[in-house]
C-alpha cells in the first residue's frame, strides 16, 4: 500500500506542542512527539479541523500554486461554487468567472455546471431498484475517506458517481479539444479553486481508480486577493456563466440533497455530527431514507480552511446570487436504447471503495486479543484525566501507543507525579528518623 | 489456546441519548481486534437493540461482552420488571413500550426479533420482578 499523501501539514517551527489539534482531531490521528505535533498519515482525514483549532497557524493546508500550469498552452479554471460566495456585494457570477479570464486563464468551466450534471444522475441511481439505500454521497472526499477506515459496513451505500470536480474537469478537457482542434490533451491543464485541502489530496493521490483529470487544485485563498483586484474592473460583461440554483447549491449542506427532488433525505455536516449520523446508519437504527448528504465541514463546502469568507455569510450571499436563476442549465440528455436509470461509464468510479482496518492490533485475532489485554491493563493503571499531557488525545489512545511499542509509560506526568510523591515521602522519612536517633543520643 | 477478552459497560437508565454508546464502543473494539465488517455490524446491532431495550424497559442495566477468534457472547443483565411472555415478546411488532418511548422512535417492537436474528443463538432468563439475562452469541466463521 502506497502511503497516502495528504494536504494538511504541519510547520515545525511554529508547532508549540500544545494540545489544541490533538484533542480536537476526530479520527485521533495526531500525537504531539518530540516537542510538536506527529500526523499519522495513515489515520489522517485531511478534515482540517487542525488547521481551524491551531492557535499558531503552525497547521496549513498545502495546494499548488498558479505559477505550476503556466507552461502549459490551455489553462482552464474550474471554480468551486462556494468561491461565489467569498466576495461582498456581488451581483453578477460573470464578474468571477471574468476576472479569473483575465488572471490569465484561457477558459473557464463552472463546476456548479458538473455538480448539475450528477445530481441528475444521482437521481438516477437512487431510482435504481439495486442500488443500497440509503445511497449516501461520493462527493465529500473527507467523508469517502472516513467510511473507508471506519465504517467498513457502510463502503457500499457510498455512490459510486464521480464527484462534480472530476466531471468538470472532464468535461472542461473534452470541450477545450473540440474548440481548439490544434490542441492535445498534454497541452491543456485543469485548475480547480479550491475551497478544501482535502480535494488537494484526493487529486494528489488519485483517489478513485484512474488518474485524476485535475492538474492543479489552487487554494481560494491564495487566489483570492489578486482575483479581487482583476474584478474591480469595470468592463461590459460577457453572459459566461452557465450553472443553475441547483449547482450553486451546492456550495453549502442541503443543496446538493435538495436537487433529488425526494424529501427522504439527510444533509448533515459537521465532522462530529456527522460521525454520529453514520453510526447511527450502521446501527441499522435509522429513519427509512434513500439519500444521505455528509459534509466534514461546519455548513458544507462552504466552511473548508482554504474559504476566505465565514460559512454563513457566504451560503447567505449565494442564497441573493442564484434567487433568479433557473433551477438547472444542465440536464442529462437521454441516451438511446438505454433506460431510465443509464448512467455513462465516464461518470461512475469503477473501483469498491475499500475497507483499510487502520486501527487493527494484529492480522491474527489470537494475537490482537492478547494486544488488547496488554491495553486495558495499561489503561487501568492511568489517571482517566485525558489531559494529553503524554503526547496521546487520551488515556486509551495512551495505552494503545504503549502496547503498540510507540510511547512508554513512564510518559504519563500524572503517574510520574505519584511516584515522585512516593520517593519523596521514603527519602524524606529516613533523615528525621535519623536526626531523632541523634537527638537521643 | 485462543485468548479471551472481557469488556464491560453500564448501560445508564437515565439517559436516552446516551443509549447506544456501548454498541458504538465494542464497534470499534471489534474493528481494533480484525473481525470482518459483517461480525461487526451484527454483533454492534444486537448489542444496541439490547442496550435500548434495558433503556427502555428496565432503567438500565450492564453489558459483559467476551471476546475469542471464534465467538462473540454478549450477556445483558437487568433488574427490571421481567419479562411476562416472552413467546409473545418475541413476535415482531409486539411492543409494551409506553407512547413517550414510542413518540420517540423507539418501541416498534422490533427489538428482540432483530437480536434473535443478527446472532446465532440466543438465550433469555427473565423473572418478574426480578429482572432479565440475555445471552446472545455470534459466532465467527473460520
Amino acid at each position: 500500500m502506497t502511503e497516502y499523501k495528504h494536504s494538511v501539514s504541519l510547520d515545525i517551527e511554529k508547532c508549540k506542542g500544545c494540545t489544541n489539534c490533538l484533542k480536537r482531531c476526530p479520527t485521533e490521528a495526531i500525537r504531539i512527539r518530540n516537542g510538536h505535533a506527529v500526523i499519522n498519515s495513515s489515520r489522517c482525514i485531511d478534515c482540517g479541523e487542525c488547521i481551524r483549532i491551531c492557535p499558531y497557524k503552525a497547521k496549513k493546508a498545502i495546494s499548488d500554486k498558479l505559477d505550476a500550469i503556466k507552461d502549459f498552452k490551455w489553462k482552464i479554471a474550474l471554480p468551486a461554487p462556494s468561491l461565489y460566495g467569498q466576495f461582498d456585494s456581488l451581483d453578477e457570477i460573470d464578474y468571477v468567472l471574468q476576472g479569473l479570464l483575465d488572471l490569465g486563464f484561457d477558459d473557464v468551466f463552472e463546476v456548479a455546471r458538473a455538480a448539475e450534471l450528477v445530481s441528475g444522475y444521482t437521481r438516477r441511481y437512487i431510482n435504481r431498484p439495486n442500488s443500497i439505500k440509503p445511497v449516501i454521497s461520493s462527493a465529500c472526499p473527507v467523508i469517502v475517506r472516513l467510511i473507508s477506515l471506519r465504517f467498513p459496513y457502510l463502503c457500499d451505500n457510498v455512490m459510486p458517481l464521480q464527484p462534480p470536480m472530476e466531471i468538470a474537469a472532464m468535461l472542461a478537457k473534452k470541450q477545450a479539444l473540440e474548440k481548439n482542434p490544434d490542441l492535445c490533451e498534454s497541452d491543456i491543464a485543469t485548475c480547480f479553486i479550491s475551497p478544501c485541502p482535502a480535494k488537494v489530496s484526493y487529486v494528489k493521490n488519485d483517489a478513485t481508480d484512474k488518474k485524476s483529470y485535475v492538474d492543479c487544485v489552487v487554494s481560494m485563498s491564495d487566489i483570492y486577493f489578486s482575483l479581487l483586484g482583476v474584478m474591480k474592473k469595470a468592463k461590459p460583461l460577457l453572459p459566461l456563466s452557465r450553472s443553475g440554483m441547483i449547482g450553486i447549491g451546492w456550495a453549502s449542506t442541503g443543496g446538493e440533497s435538495s436537487a433529488i427532488f425526494n424529501d427522504k433525505y439527510l444533509a448533515a455536516d459537521g465532522i462530529e455530527n456527522v460521525m454520529k449520523v453514520l453510526d447511527q446508519i450502521d446501527n441499522g437504527t435509522f429513519p427509512d431514507l434513500e439519500f444521505i448528504e455528509l459534509n466534514a465541514c461546519n455548513g458544507g463546502c462552504v466552511g473548508g480552511t482554504m474559504a476566505v469568507e465565514n460559512p454563513y455569510i457566504a451560503k447567505a450571499r449565494l442564497q441573493t446570487l442564484k434567487r433568479y436563476l433557473p433551477v438547472s442549465q444542465n440536464w442529462n440528455r437521454k441516451t438511446a436504447g438505454e433506460d431510465d436509470f443509464y448512467i455513462p461509464d465516464d461518470y461512475i468510479i469503477q473501483s469498491e471503495l475499500e475497507y483499510k482496518p487502520v486501527s487493527q492490533l494484529a492480522n491474527d485475532t489470537n494475537e490482537a486479543i492478547k494486544k488488547m489485554a496488554d491495553i486495558q491493563a495499561v489503561r487501568e493503571q492511568l489517571p482517566d484525566l485525558d489531559c494529553g499531557s503524554c503526547g496521546a488525545p487520551t488515556c486509551q489512545a495512551f495505552a494503545y501507543d504503549v502496547v503498540k511499542g510507540e510511547a512508554s509509560e513512564d510518559e504519563c506526568i500524572v503517574k510520574m507525579r505519584m511516584r515522585i510523591k512516593e520517593l519523596l515521602k521514603s527519602d524524606y522519612a529516613k533523615p528525621e528518623k535519623e536526626s531523632a536517633e541523634n537527638d537521643s543520643k | 489456546m485462543s485468548e479471551t477478552i472481557q469488556f464491560h459497560y453500564d448501560v445508564d437508565g437515565e439517559n436516552f441519548t446516551s443509549a447506544g454508546e456501548a454498541s458504538v464502543q465494542i464497534k470499534q473494539k471489534l474493528r481494533q481486534l480484525g473481525f470482518t465488517p459483517d461480525i461487526i455490524r451484527r454483533v454492534s446491532i444486537a448489542m444496541y437493540e439490547g442496550e435500548i431495550n434495558m433503556v427502555i424497559h428496565a432503567g438500565g442495566g450492564v453489558a459483559d461482552v467476551f471476546v475469542d477468534p471464534e465467538s462473540i457472547k454478549i450477556i445483558l443483565e437487568d433488574h427490571g420488571p421481567g419479562i411476562s411472555d416472552i413467546s409473545l415478546a418475541m413476535q415482531e411488532g409486539f411492543s409494551t413500550a409506553t407512547d413517550t418511548v414510542r413518540s420517540l422512535g423507539f418501541g416498534a417492537g422490533m427489538g428482540l426479533p432483530n437480536m434473535k436474528r443478527y446472532t446465532d443463538s440466543m438465550e433469555i432468563d427473565s423473572e418478574l420482578g426480578k429482572g432479565t439475562k440475555i445471552t446472545m452469541v455470534v459466532n465467527v466463521p473460520i
